[in-house]
């Protein structure tokens, strides 16, 4: 603590010296404090906004805007032909962040990379438990224990790792928080010094903003890094000011206390969009609702029955009652923000008589049939038994009868993977690296059979396509191989698709250069304020 | 004197002891495993759960695992949180007196108000003025928070912009923390508009906060004006023909003040409740935010050593208030 003053001492004095004159301070409004500075330990977006998308970088990062990947510390790689050795060129005069409570003495090298990866992966190595109760949670969640083979260093400036299998979407998981890179020289100085645990207090690293200091649960304050490879930023101070109401966060943007927030309340974004002082972004995010049936049992063991089913619902009013317009509805099981959307893919009308006819013609007559509604409001499904009772209309018009059930949160997760469950379930996914594998395998895949694969569906053919496209490594093949996935999957209609939720994003008109994210992250690098 | 406080004291430590079982059970009690709640990790082997099970002794007899956590507690030792990894005790008194600075300044602002206004009410007993200050107590008494705090951001900070919307001072001042009082802090300092930054701040939660206990002090003093007015002595000092000013001011007043010294007092313990929403409208980092945020975040370990913490507190308080109500009332000594 009492560094920790010295350090608001020291950098008030720097801050008077400067002179607030010229220094461009942009607020941001965040919606609540980070668990820790360590990104690899940690699973919430708030922290990988506070920690990750300022103060690191990593290998590859995500474009701007997009969910493909681009070159980041690593300038440049090579995939061997069978596809199991990534070999990375490091960027070369990459500077770490000088701060008040460590100079590096040198740049950005290959040992850096193997520090940040194996300190997750190895348990025998020093830092793998140097938080207490600490768990690197989403490298174990992309399955890279049982991928890795081996990192190993071939230069300073080249980096080897090894796959057990080929994976496709390992590219995409070096893109994500948790890959940040840190410096193994500060490490190093830490652990010399029996303070490990300063490494998820204070962090230090090669992106756009380093740390200035934490007040828990108020402020976290950071100061552009003037040597970022990327460039130095626009501007000089960024301050994440911790609010965790979101009518409050509202009003401080209007007062201009902050330039920009998360997550406003649906009710107010009329009132924002109305407000002179603010304009508001906003796009479809990257999740989808669905209604899942089993289509292991009859009659929606039969296609024509599922499709019929899907043109009698009325999906433009669900988004509405559900959402008040903030969703779009679905045609596919992946967001349209996500690489390899197919929008040749024609959706469902809503057409009941047409609908009753297919039902006819399939000969199902007086269906009754099971509706799930979980009983809790997630980002893509504010209410899904409002959405459910609207089906239930809807079904009824073409002579299905609907039953709602629910169950406690836990219970209908658990209980939805039945293989042997009866009736539709509505659901839902966000997407976490970006890449259609993380939508179309891990929800539709027939691994997932009674996993996440809520439809039971094992569909040969398009099984058969994603897992190709998973071991591809050309961007465009992949993309062509899941449009045709995308393809199959309306045909078969396995799923009623819903919606995808719009993210939106108020801010002060007059930022500039602020980036929506699909993947839902605030990151404030090429951020402007102009007067 | 002294009796009185060891009487108080008979009742105070069966009553912590009491508190220590509910926060020690707390985890215990929860649903899921105790050991993941404790250590945070989700995903666990058996070896490693083992391990943990072992390094926070749960794999002794409950008996002495409380007799361990209750001697923890006597040290000091609330135990770690979970998430910042850091003792709760020393969290606790980083962000305590940012509460004490709020609660201070609500009890002062509802008792600067409240006693004049109850004393008024009282002398104009059944006017229009009495009618009104009781109904505006009433609707104070009632208000949610949480609605009165967003209100008063909307129409004051939003419209009228008069005062800042949330935090402790402006983002543009920035000097290390050196009594924790803002106010103190700002001073300090040194900077240009420091103060009068942090003293802005604080107008809207302080009205927040003490608006309830405003209401009850004012409806206290009022019935135990009305009931002291009543009194001979009181008519014997007007008989004499003692100006009212005096009546009231000095003879009345003073014997009324006792069971409103009480109300302050059991006021405190409520407003600690009122922090809690306060605070987390107000982006204000004080213990009340800490313990929503702990809720949120899953840090169980701060939750129990907060609550345990914070019922110390509370129960010294009010020790403290009946000492201080012994002091000037020595009839309820005995």
């Amino acid at each position: 603590m009492k560094k920790l003053t010295t350090l608001f001492a020291a950098t008030a004095l720097a801050t008077l010296m400067a002179g607030t004159a010229w220094s461009k301070t942009f607020v941001y409004c965040s919606e609540g404090s980070p668990e820790g500075f360590d990104p690899g330990l940690y699973t919430a977006g708030t922290t990988f906004d506070a920690a990750a998308h300022t103060v690191y970088s990593r290998l590859l990062e995500f474009k701007k805007g997009t969910t493909e990947t681009e070159p980041g510390l690593a300038e440049s790689w090579t995939i061997s032909d069978d596809g199991l050795e990534y070999t990375f060129k490091l960027r070369p005069g990459v500077k770490f962040q000088t701060t008040e409570f460590f100079t590096p003495t040198r740049e950005l090298n290959a040992d850096d990379v193997i520090f940040s990866l194996e300190r997750q992966w190895k348990s025998d190595n020093a830092w793998h438990g140097y938080v207490t109760g600490g768990s690197w949670e989403y490298f174990a969640g992309m399955g890279l224990p049982e991928l890795l083979e081996s990192i190993e260093k071939v230069d300073d400036m080249t980096v080897k790792i090894k796959l057990k299998r080929k994976e496709a979407p390992f590219l995409a998981n070096l893109a994500m928080p948790f890959a940040s890179i840190m410096s193994k020289e500060y490490a190093d100085k830490l652990q010399a010094e029996g303070k490990m645990n300063q490494l998820n207090q204070m962090p230090l690293g090669t992106g756009p903003f380093a740390f200035v200091g934490y007040q828990q649960d108020a402020v976290i304050r950071y100061k552009a890094h003037p040597d970022y490879w990327g460039g130095k930023q626009k501007i000089d101070d960024l301050v994440f000011s911790i609010t965790t109401d979101a009518a409050v966060r509202f009003q401080k943007l209007q007062a201009g206390e902050c330039h920009l927030m998360p997550y406003p309340n649906a009710a107010d974004v009329e009132a924002m969009k109305a407000d002179p002082n603010l304009k508001v972004m906003e796009q479809a995010g990257l999740n989808v609702a669905y209604l899942a049936y089993n289509t292991t049992q009859a009659p929606f063991d039969k296609p024509e029955v599922r499709k019929a089913l899907n043109k009698a619902i009325n999906k433009q009013a669900i988004v509405d009652a559900v959402f008040q317009g903030q969703a779009t509805p679905a045609t596919n099981p992946i967001p349209p923000t996500m690489w390899s959307y197919d929008d040749t893919v024609a959706d469902d009308t809503y057409e009941p008589e047409v609908a009753k006819k297919m039902l006819e013609d399939a000969g199902v007559k007086d269906l009754s049939m099971k509706v799930w509604a979980m009983p809790v409001a997630r980002p893509y499904m504010l209410n899904a038994r409002r959405a459910a009772e609207l089906m239930q209309a809807d079904f009824a018009k073409v002579g299905v009868k609907v039953e709602i059930v629910s169950y406690e949160w836990a219970e209908y997760l658990e209980k939805s993977k039945d293989k042997a469950r009866d009736g539709a379930v509505i659901l839902g996914w966000t997407g976490d690296n970006g890449d259609p594998d993380n939508f179309l395998d891990t929800l539709l895949g027939c691994d997932a059979v009674g996993g996440n694969n809520r439809a039971q569906w094992c569909n040969k053919e398009f099984d058969d396509l994603v897992t190709k496209a998973k071991e591809a490594s050309d961007v465009a093949e992949r993309t062509k191989l899941y449009q045709q996935a995308q393809a199959v999957f309306k045909k078969e209609a396995p799923w009623a698709t819903l919606d995808h939720s719009l993210s939106i994003v108020p801010m002060r008109k007059n930022v500039e250069g602020f980036v929506q994210s699909p993947l839902g992250d605030f990151a404030f690098d090429g951020v402007d304020i102009v007067e | 004197m002294f009796r009185f406080l060891l009487g108080r004291l008979a009742v105070l430590i069966p009553t912590f002891i009491g508190v220590s079982i509910i926060a020690f059970s707390f985890i215990r009690l929860l649903p899921g495993d105790p050991v993941a709640l404790l250590s945070g990790e989700r995903v666990m082997s058996p070896e490693r759960h083992a391990e943990i099970s072992h390094q926070l002794g749960f794999d002794r007899h409950i008996v002495v695992q409380y007799l361990d956590y209750l001697w923890g507690v006597l040290q000091g030792d609330f135990g770690i949180s979970i998430v910042t990894k850091k003792p709760v005790i020393d969290q606790f008194l980083e962000l305590f007196p940012a509460t004490v600075e709020l609660s201070l300044c609500a009890i002062i602002f509802a008792v600067v108000v409240g006693i004049p206004a109850g004393v008024i009410a009282a002398i104009k007993r059944g006017s229009i003025l009495d009618q009104l200050i009781m109904g505006t107590a009433l609707v104070g008494f009632s208000m949610p928070i949480f609605w009165w705090g967003l209100l008063l951001i909307i129409v004051v900070s939003g419209i009228l912009q008069w005062t800042p919307v949330s935090g402790r001072i402006s983002l543009m001042f920035f000097f290390p923390s050196v009594t924790g009082f803002m106010l103190i802090d700002s001073l300090l300092s040194g900077q240009d508009g420091a103060f009068r930054s942090a003293f802005s701040h604080l107008i809207l939660p302080t009205i927040v906060l003490g608006t309830i206990p405003l209401a009850v002090i004012a409806r206290q003093t009022r019935s135990a004006m009305l009931e002291v007015l009543s009194e001979d002595y009181v008519r014997t000092a007007r008989a004499k023909g003692l100006p009212t000013f005096r009546v009231v001011g000095i003879h009345a007043l003073r014997n009324a003040m006792i069971p409103v010294v009480t109300t302050i007092g059991l006021q405190i313990g409520v407003m600690l409740a009122g922090a809690i929403l306060t605070e987390t409208i107000f982006s204000w980092p004080g213990i009340g935010k800490w313990m929503v945020d702990s809720v949120f975040r899953r840090d169980y370990a701060v939750i129990q050593g907060g609550l345990l913490i914070i019922a110390a507190v509370i129960m010294l308080v009010n020790l403290a208030v009946d000492l201080l109500y012994g002091l000037i009332n020595p009839r309820i000594r005995h």
